[in-house]
């Protein structure tokens, strides 16, 4: 069997000044893919790198010269020194590096566990692998699995629904009041932080009108530039409040920038359409009366907060879920590579079935030259049949012994039985062709 | 015939509810498929029952409070399955499916009277009557399911509690806008009922107005519509105090249809007697 490979390295173990070296080759779009052919010991390749993470997932029947040349690979592409990048490495062998692969694209091992952008990052890196024909019949079909289990847990599961992080759960709450979150408006107040990271997860949700108020103007037009926003004057703020829908403030201020009677004042000329508050501010900006109001949320820090420890507790169930998935999967997937490893049997018994037909077929059409159209097409799909049936059980026979360890007394028997060694040169080029027959 | 083909709208009903109730709990969209296609299954046979047994009369076949509340089951499950596909927030089905039931099997239990077949029903006016508002009453009822949800959400919303209501409910704007959908569409057409109603009543009494108990609470529950869909359209009232006046304007709606009928005498009486 050819050994599947992987190496790769994460949030957890490269350093961020790694994984920012890695951001920046991201930018650069220097493809390793390209370099594929000059990889002798590998025969498979797929490349998948985010800002958190790099993974080369190969085949290689020398697995150790394999792995050197890919690591070889790695550094060159990050242009870091190999003593530097050997502990942030790291490597799996078959089932462990399937079952990874699995977990990567589950989104369990992200830094955000269940964040939904993983998967169509690998989408994009298989449409790139296929583009420069380094994925076969291995990896091809890995990956299709790997698809397809992500789908599963996500739809089995609720990993994907618990925000672990203060922005994140922010975003949650306004799908959660809003719905849809594509043609809301977003007031940025104060530039803290964490007001930027929920700027920028709601902006990834698809917001695309956002407006930021700023106490310092430099301020406000760097972070406008940032998010595409126009700026609006501080004092302006409570006429910000008829247009916008999601408020987050984070400024510096020790008293409320916002009260009970302003918001309350402006619902009338918002036809009370709902209206969101995020006050990630510590002395808070907005009075807790607020939230009093119909139809106006108020969610301070430690509110946030709250939903972030509830939901760190539920993913927890919820990954265990999520692991089992992928150890049924991951066996699964293992009993369709020893098939594999009868299929060059298979491949070999029925080309030589095919050769003797065709030869046999030939010689007798010679002897029938009057013969119609029509017969011979009987003939011919008469002496297909016959092959199909002969040959439907030894068939099946191999690959059902394919799951035991005896399955390579049965391949040897039949290729004695048909006398297949002959042809084992040119099983090869067969082979490269098998992923639609077996 | 009639009754094989209700007893299977009942049990397919029956058997609808308790796959939405499992939707309720387990968010499975094959769930939640086979519980629709059971209900539809459910209403088409009891739409044939309708069929049926109003070809028999002669008449729509909804004039004793036992018909009119299995009229109402199937009106509310059919204007379901159509929202569903307009709105696609399936959950609402867990609401809607249960109170389809408890109305099917209440129509049991109302007192059925066979009573002389005279040329009163087969006025044009009685099926515009009973149809538009019996097709109002079912959006309003579906109205009332979502007024409950969105009630349900805003208080987790606004409490800071997230337990599984908050997960497994849908977003507020999304069970507001199937409240004032439902009620934009479902309003008028209680006006032309009623208006319909009218018209039926001073052809046959010669009066559109009797105070009849009837009419009055028809007419309170047209004026708690009217005031909601006027204060949302005017000062954008919704949320909170919309699914409210939703609820109020179902429960009128209900004791309009079922108060009156069992326990207050009047016009309408001669229907139920």
């Amino acid at each position: 069997m050819c050994p599947i490979l992987l190496l790769g390295m994460n949030h957890k173990t490269a350093p961020v000044e790694i994984r920012e070296q890695l951001a920046l080759v991201c930018r650069d779009q220097a493809d390793p893919l390209a370099q594929h052919h000059r990889l002798q010991h590998v025969d498979e390749l797929f490349f998948l790198s985010t800002c958190n993470r790099v993974e080369f997932l190969f085949t290689s029947n020398h697995p150790e010269a394999g792995r050197a040349q890919v690591k070889e690979l790695l550094t060159r592409h990050l242009a870091i020194p190999e003593q530097v990048l050997d502990p942030c490495l790291y490597s799996y062998q078959d089932l462990a590096a399937v079952s990874h692969l699995f977990r990567v694209a589950a989104s369990l091992d992200s830094m955000v566990v269940g964040e939904p952008q993983i998967l169509g990052q690998i989408k994009s890196a298989y449409r790139q692998a296929g583009k420069h024909h380094t994925v076969g019949v291995i990896l091809n079909r890995l990956l299709h699995k790997t698809f397809s289990v992500a789908k599963r847990v996500r739809s089995e599961t609720r990993i994907g629904s618990c925000a672990v992080s203060i922005s994140y759960a922010a975003v949650e709450l306004a799908r959660k009041i809003f719905g849809e979150l594509r043609d809301k408006r977003v007031l940025l107040i104060g530039a803290g932080e964490m007001a930027e990271l929920a700027a920028e997860h709601f902006l990834a949700q698809g917001v695309n009108q956002m407006e930021v108020a700023n106490r310092t103007l430099e301020r406000a037009v760097g972070l406008a530039q940032r998010f595409r926003a126009e700026t609006i004057p501080f004092s302006h703020i409570l006429d910000a409040l008829q247009r916008v829908d999601i408020v987050l403030t984070s400024t510096g201020s020790l008293e409320p920038i916002l009260t009970h009677h302003e918001v309350k004042q402006r619902m009338r000329g918002r036809r009370n359409k709902p209206l969101f508050f995020i006050d990630i501010a510590v002395p808070r900006d907005i009075e807790a009366a607020v939230n009093r109001i119909d139809n106006v949320y108020l969610y301070d820090i430690d509110d946030l907060q709250g939903i972030v420890e509830l939901n760190k507790a539920e993913r927890c169930k919820e990954a265990e879920q999520a692991e089992h998935i992928i150890q049924a999967e991951t066996i699964k997937f293992n009993e369709w590579l020893r098939t594999l490893e009868v299929v060059p049997t298979i491949i070999a018994l029925k080309h030589k079935a095919e050769t003797i037909r065709r030869s046999e077929l030939q010689k007798t059409l010679a002897h029938l030259p009057n013969l119609g159209e029509r017969e011979r097409q009987a003939i011919e799909v008469l002496t297909q049949s016959i092959v199909n049936k002969m040959l439907h059980d030894p068939i099946l026979f191999l690959k059902k012994k394919s799951q035991r360890e005896t399955k390579q007394l049965f391949v040897d028997v039949t290729q004695q039985i048909f006398k297949l060694n002959e042809r084992d040169e040119a099983l090869g080029s067969l082979l490269d062709s098998a992923d639609h027959k077996c | 015939m009639e009754i094989v083909f209700l007893t299977v709208a009942t049990l397919s009903y029956c058997i609808g509810t308790i796959g939405y109730l499992i939707y309720l709990f387990h968010d499975r969209e094959r769930v939640h498929r086979v519980a629709w296609a059971v209900l539809l299954f459910g209403a088409l046979f009891q739409g044939a029952a309708i069929a049926l047994g109003s070809w028999r009369e002669g008449h729509l076949n909804v004039t004793d409070s036992r018909q009119a509340l299995a009229f109402l089951a199937w009106v509310l499950v059919v204007t379901y399955l159509f929202a569903q596909r307009r709105f696609q927030v399936r959950i609402l089905g867990s609401f809607v499916s249960p109170l389809a039931v408890v109305f099917l099997l209440a129509s049991n239990l109302a007192p059925g009277v066979i009573f002389p077949v005279g040329t009163i029903f087969q006025s044009a006016w009685v099926i515009v009557h009973v149809t538009a508002l019996f097709l109002a009453n079912g959006l309003f009822g579906l109205a009332f399911c979502a007024g409950i949800m969105y009630l349900v959400q805003e208080r987790n919303i606004k409490r800071k509690r997230f337990g599984y209501w908050y997960t497994r409910l849908p977003s507020l704007e999304r069970l507001d806008q199937v409240n004032y959908i439902c009620i934009l569409i479902g309003f008028p057409l209680m006006t032309i009922g009623l208006i319909a109603g009218f018209a039926y009543a001073g052809a046959v009494w010669h009066s559109p107005w009797n105070w009849d108990p009837k009419e009055i609470f028809a007419l309170i529950t047209w004026c708690i519509y009217a005031v909601l869909l006027h204060e949302r359209l005017a000062v954008g009232w919704r949320g909170r105090r919309a699914a409210w006046l939703a609820i109020a304007g179902f429960s009128a709606v209900l004791i309009t249809f079922l108060g009156v009928n069992l326990l207050l005498k009047g016009h309408h009486t001669i229907f139920i007697r």
